[in-house]
């Protein structure tokens, strides 16, 4: 037993004992005192059984201590408890000082002297991080008869393929190598400083407690002395054999990781995921090294075991939400069998309406502003040929089933041929927006960690800058006329690190075709990723939404069903998500002359030129792109108004949008229906309202978004008086909850989010939308906000949008948002205004505009104001000017109104 | 003020009163027997218990300012005193009038419920005296004396001389400043509710002794628009000016120790203009959860914030 108190550690877990060495380097007959964190005691004095154990190694310079967090939870944990035997490695944390240089292949054979002299029983997982992941691995692999899972967080099996981290680098170069790793704690010092947020000091403390001499820190210098660096390093056997055995294992796999860690970064996580194709991973984006510190790990930890079924049954009521971790989330893939619309009878691939169409001569894609070089147009016929072309040239590259590729293209004919021929080969697409912004664009890249990067100039400049990941493909319209001009693209290429050019791999590509040496394309398979989306990143870091080809089929399938889309609809593709559906519903579609990374640079002139183009009946837009079509609508000319007037349906996406903008859209396209979807990243579209809905539908409580479209089914997890939804889809009329989501063309996962995924899908056969509403008598959904918006008041739940609108409605105020501040279930409404004139300071509304807006709200909506609050500005996304962030505002709106000081929401 | 209010609200639901206080009745009050005398006389206090059912003690010395020893005489003491002389004379039922700063630390108080009274780390002499007396009287709890403390959080109204009275004295001399701005949302407590909420402590003892409730109208508001409200109610105008509260926290002590030292030389004899106790008060946010309180004792505010300004502008009109 240890006397010192370790901040989260029971005294019980903490014990000594003797355990014969069989490692070569020691001599015969030496037994190494170890010390190791062990909650066995703690279950026996409870009389509980464990159903396992969990045999944790940490790696350079912590010890046993980091993962405490594992030992609190297991007693209890869902489908425990478990059996925590945490390790302090030899020459490590409490345990012996050896004096022998260990290397590798010592301490694997170092773990197993140890769990043999535990004499553990049962199933074990091994939980490792750091190195002391890889040598967690080895002892995996030598006792797999045992081994039930492997759970890795933060860590590297072959460094050897890459050049060393800097961090590594200057650790192991021999002038700073000994100062720094043993004869000053440096190195302990600087892993400590990488915790996200940083430690408490009682808890940096503990961490250093083992290594507070230098005699003490020896085996943190060999540690690092022992990274097996180069080829003929004496470690380098060892580990090259984990490495490669891991892709042997078959058994669950877990990796937690801290994207943020300057050593074990995203590539190392790359590396793993090729090794161990079928595990689940969790970004804990923002989060460094070390992981268990910065974040909650054993929740998921343990929540992922019993989802595996590694435990005898799940006890009952473990399932309760709340937690924002749902207890009884399996993994996702096994527990999402939506329903099962696009039997695979009826599964019909995303390329097949272009393979039927190879002789049609008329335009199936059409471009009003295309770059220099590239084609304005292309026949059906036309498309089909490019899209095999450079499916051809792609693969020669190396492009193969499964690789990610990121499209960094602007919408248009040469962005179409690459989502076709990526869709061709299986290779998964990946398809983030630049509205995220750089740095949002930065995430979302490494988070999906993509094998090719396909950008124009700019993209690509971005991606040499940042070094995001992927081999880098030139895009640029196809200017191959000239030959001069071409080395000078060429040059500019080299320049930004591009191996290929899409014009060069069209033209490769149709000569491997010509001389019949292009390899057959293989047929995708319908449940095979075929594409990430990244959502907007208006409520967090952009997440990634990975799409199977049934779920993008079933996507085509369900708006030509709810829009009456086929062959011979022609379209004006202002949204992007849709308008790359063009050539797989058969419809001809033209992206209009606008920078599509600023929606609102659609001119009136610019969509009716596009409309007349193809004789357009369909028109796809977004309401920030209306807004300004509407500003420029006096420019039109005859000619182009009648264009307009050809339209047959116009459907605005992406946001709701007012109904007196909307019918000012009516009078723009007369003879059109106009429809509003309302849907998600995750389920495009959810539902569909025309403006006749709209207007019969009046006002309620929320935004009325109409009826379920074709396939999909919308019900509602009704919150309780905390605001927490339950597990029981519901269509009870008037109630208030999560809106959850069962349709066929619902994303498979969130990508490498397996806590999001496992909460998103936690009830069975549903996508769990985040968004709050409720269902009418008429089936009919009305969206009152974010369920992290919901007021939770002593009186009961509340929602904020019909408060907002009569806030709004006050002639003072320019917009409002309504939020909650004090505890859950005991909170008070707060409205936060623009005015006119805007407030110069942040504070309490001048009197009679609160006296205004609380009588408004309160005759509207029966929602009694604590108070109202006057801004200059209220926070909202990048992308959409237009989705406030409530979250921030709560935050901010309570620091204000407690008396703090509130900084900025 | 609170008192007169309780004994309205019990005469009016039929029960026999009796008032103790120092001075006489005022003008107008309900059809209650007086008893004259002072918590600090036994002899008294014993007379005015003798054959009574029930006692609801609000007595206590209320101020920002004052020496330790009077506020430990009158609301540690004559808690002590009114306890022991309701036993012995046979009551069954206890109402300890507490106040809400017992637990108060000078942070903020958000959606709380009522915390544990605490001495030592109350602020000021009357809710660190406060504190300690709660303490008694619920320790004092048992089956056949039942005692309930119910905690009324900033009570004003008409004849307010508590809250009301200073705020607008201060107003109309140019002396009340908003601190922060008056963004701290606090909850406050309308006279007849906080008298309604004692009576029914009393009529809810079965569920109520040996608790501690936190009583308000349940509608925080930023104490700037609260302080605005008493003024036009009373005709005067609102504060204008702002301070940081930190300023006016710092100030608030320096302004107290040099009052307390001049009033003991005599040179001044009303209370200080800024305290710290009061710039806490001002400057920070102190509003409660009533789940509880509304649960326990089955009542809910009657008087609204915007109907208790209404008669206490119809009070300043007569």
């Amino acid at each position: 037993m240890v006397a010192q108190p370790w901040p989260g550690v029971e005294a019980s877990w903490s014990r000594y004992l003797h355990v014969p060495s069989t490692a070569a380097v020691d001599p015969a007959g030496t037994v190494h005192k170890w010390h190791v964190l062990d909650n066995a005691a703690d279950l026996a004095a409870a009389g509980l059984e464990p159903v396992g154990t969990l045999l944790c190694v940490h790696g350079n310079p912590t010890w046993s201590y980091l993962w405490r967090s594992l030992l609190a939870a297991a007693a209890e944990a869902p489908g425990g408890p478990w059996r925590v035997v945490a390790v302090d490695q030899l020459d490590m944390g409490f345990s012996a000082r050896t004096g022998v240089f260990r290397r590798l292949a010592d301490r694997v054979g170092d773990l197993g002297d140890l769990t043999t002299a535990l004499d553990l029983q049962g199933p074990v997982v091994t939980v490792g991080h750091d190195w002391g992941g890889l040598i967690s691995l080895g002892w995996a692999l030598a006792h797999q008869d045992q081994l039930a899972a492997v759970v890795l967080t933060n860590t590297a099996v072959h460094p050897a393929g890459y050049s060393l981290p800097p961090a590594l680098t200057l650790a192991l170069h021999p002038a700073v190598h000994r100062w720094g790793t043993t004869t000053s704690a440096t190195f302990l010092r600087v892993t400590h400083s990488l915790a996200q947020p940083v430690l408490a000091p009682t808890v940096r403390a503990a961490f250093m407690a083992p290594y507070l001499s230098t005699a003490r820190r020896a085996g943190v210098g060999n540690f690092v002395a022992d990274i097996p660096a180069a080829e003929d390093h004496p470690s380098r056997q060892a580990l090259d054999a984990i490495a490669e055995g891991l892709r042997t294992l078959s058994v669950p796999a877990l990796l937690l990781w801290g994207p943020k860690d300057p050593v074990f970064s995203d590539r190392y996580l790359r590396d793993l995921l090729g090794r161990l194709p079928h595990a689940d991973v969790h970004r804990f984006e923002g989060a460094s090294h070390l992981v268990q510190e910065d974040r909650d790990i054993a929740t998921p930890a343990f929540a992922w075991l019993a989802g595996k079924g590694l435990v005898r049954t799940l006890p009952a009521g473990s399932g309760t939400a709340g937690s924002g971790m749902a207890g009884d989330g399996g993994p996702a893939r096994a527990t999402a069998p939506a329903v099962p619309v696009s039997n695979p009878a009826t599964f019909r691939p995303m390329l097949a309406e272009l393979d039927s169409r190879r002789g049609d001569r008329s335009p199936a894609v059409v471009d009003m502003a295309p770059p220099a070089g590239a084609p304005s147009s292309l026949s059906w016929a036309e498309l089909a040929e490019r899209v095999d072309d450079l499916a051809a040239g792609l693969a020669q590259l190396g492009v193969s089933a499964g690789h990610r590729v990121n499209l960094l293209v602007p919408p248009g004919i040469e962005l179409t041929t690459l989502i076709y021929a990526c869709l061709r080969l299986g290779a998964v697409i990946v398809v983030a927006d630049a509205g995220l912004g750089t740095s949002g664009l930065s995430r979302a890249i490494r988070g999906a960690g993509p094998d090719y990067l396909v950008g124009i100039d700019r993209a690509l400049v971005g991606a040499r800058l940042y070094s995001w990941p992927g081999i880098r493909i030139a895009a640029g319209g196809g200017a191959s006329s000239g030959a001069g001009a071409s080395a000078a693209a060429a040059a500019k290429r080299r320049l930004l690190g591009a191996a290929a050019s899409v014009p060069g791999l069209l033209a490769s590509g149709r000569a491997l075709r010509a001389a019949g040496q292009a390899a057959p394309f293989p047929e995708p398979a319908p449940d095979a990723d075929a594409a990430v989306l990244f959502t907007s990143g208006s409520t967090g870091p952009a997440k990634g939404v990975v799409y199977t080809h049934r779920q993008l089929a079933a996507m085509r399938d369900t708006l030509a069903a709810t829009y009456n889309l086929r062959a011979g609809t022609a379209l004006v593709a202002g949204f992007a998500p849709f308008a790359l559906l063009g050539p797989a519903l058969g419809a001809t579609s033209v992206t209009p002359d606008m920078d599509v990374t600023a929606p609102r640079t659609l001119t009136a002139s610019a969509l009716a030129d596009a409309a007349a183009a193809v004789s357009a009946t369909t028109v796809f837009a977004s309401p920030a792109a209306l807004a300004n079509v509407l500003a420029t609508a006096d420019a039109l000319r005859p000619e182009q108004r009648r264009a307009l007037d050809a339209v047959e349906l116009m459907l605005s996406a992406g946001a709701p949008i007012p109904e007196p903008l909307l019918a000012r859209v009516q009078e723009l396209v007369p003879a059109a229906a106009v429809h509003t979807p309302y849907g998600m990243t995750e389920a495009l579209p959810v539902t569909d309202i025309d403006l006749a809905g709209i207007r019969a539908a009046g006002s309620g409580n929320g935004v009325c978004v109409g009826t379920a479209v074709a396939g999909a089914q919308v019900a509602i997890a009704v919150l309780d008086g905390g605001g927490v939804p339950s597990d029981a889809p519901s269509t009870t009329p008037w109630a208030t909850g999560e809106i959850l989501v069962r349709a066929p063309h619902v994303k498979d996962r969130y990508d490498r989010l397996w806590i999001t995924q496992t909460h998103s899908a936690s009830i069975p056969g549903w996508h769990r939308t985040g968004d709050v509403g409720q269902l009418d008598d008429a089936g009919r959904l009305w969206v009152q906000g974010r369920l992290g918006h919901v007021i939770s008041t002593a009186e009961g739940i509340r929602t904020p949008v019909a408060a907002e609108h009569a806030a709004a409605s006050v002639g003072a105020v320019v917009r409002a948002a309504v939020v909650g501040v004090g505890p859950a279930g005991a909170q008070v409404p707060v409205a936060i205004v623009e005015t006119t004139p805007p407030a110069v300071k942040a504070g309490p509304a001048p009197l009679e505009v609160s006296e205004a807006v609380r009588s408004a709200v309160l005759q509207d909506t029966g929602m009694e104001l604590a108070a109202v609050v006057a801004i200059a500005q209220l926070p909202t996304d990048i992308r959409h000017n237009s989705k406030i962030d409530r979250t921030a505002l709560a935050a901010w709106a309570s620091r204000l109104l407690s008396g703090a000081k509130a900084g900025r929401p | 003020m609170l008192g007169a209010a309780v004994a309205d609200a019990l005469v009016a639901k039929g029960h026999l009163v009796r008032a103790f206080q120092r001075g006489p009745l005022r003008a107008g009050a309900a059809a209650v027997e007086l008893v004259q005398g002072s918590v600090a006389d036994p002899g008294a206090v014993a007379r005015a218990v003798q054959g009574m059912d029930a006692v609801i003690h609000l007595a206590a010395k209320v101020s920002t300012t004052g020496d330790w020893a009077d506020f430990e005489a009158t609301n540690i003491t004559g808690t002590a005193t009114l306890l022991a002389a309701a036993r012995d004379a046979g009551a069954t039922d206890f109402v300890f009038v507490s106040s809400p700063s017992v637990a108060h630390f000078g942070t903020s108080i958000v959606g709380e419920g009522a915390g544990a009274a605490d001495p030592e780390r109350a602020h000021g002499h009357y809710a660190r005296s406060k504190a300690a007396a709660e303490l008694l009287a619920l320790a004092a709890d048992s089956p056949t004396f039942r005692v309930a403390a119910i905690r009324p959080h900033v009570v004003w109204g008409p004849d307010d001389t508590q809250l009301v009275e200073r705020v607008v004295e201060r107003a109309r001399a140019g002396r009340l400043p908003l601190l922060n701005r008056g963004s701290a949302l606090i909850d406050t407590t309308y006279v007849d509710n906080a008298a309604a909420a004692i009576v029914r402590g009393l009529e809810r003892m079965d569920q109520a002794h040996g608790l501690a409730l936190v009583v308000t109208n349940g509608q925080p508001r930023p104490v700037g628009e609260l302080l605005a409200g008493i003024c036009t109610a009373a005709g005067v105008a609102p504060p204008s000016f702002s301070v940081p509260g930190w300023l006016a926290r710092g100030g608030g002590a320096v302004i107290e120790n040099v009052w307390t030292a001049a009033g003991r030389r005599g040179w001044v004899h009303d209370e200080p203009p800024m305290t710290r106790f009061l710039a806490e008060q001002l400057s920070t946010a102190h509003w409660f959860d009533q789940r509880t309180t509304h649960e326990v004792l089955d009542w809910r505010p009657e008087v609204s914030i915007e109907q208790g300004l209404e008669r206490l502008a119809a009070h300043y009109r007569r």
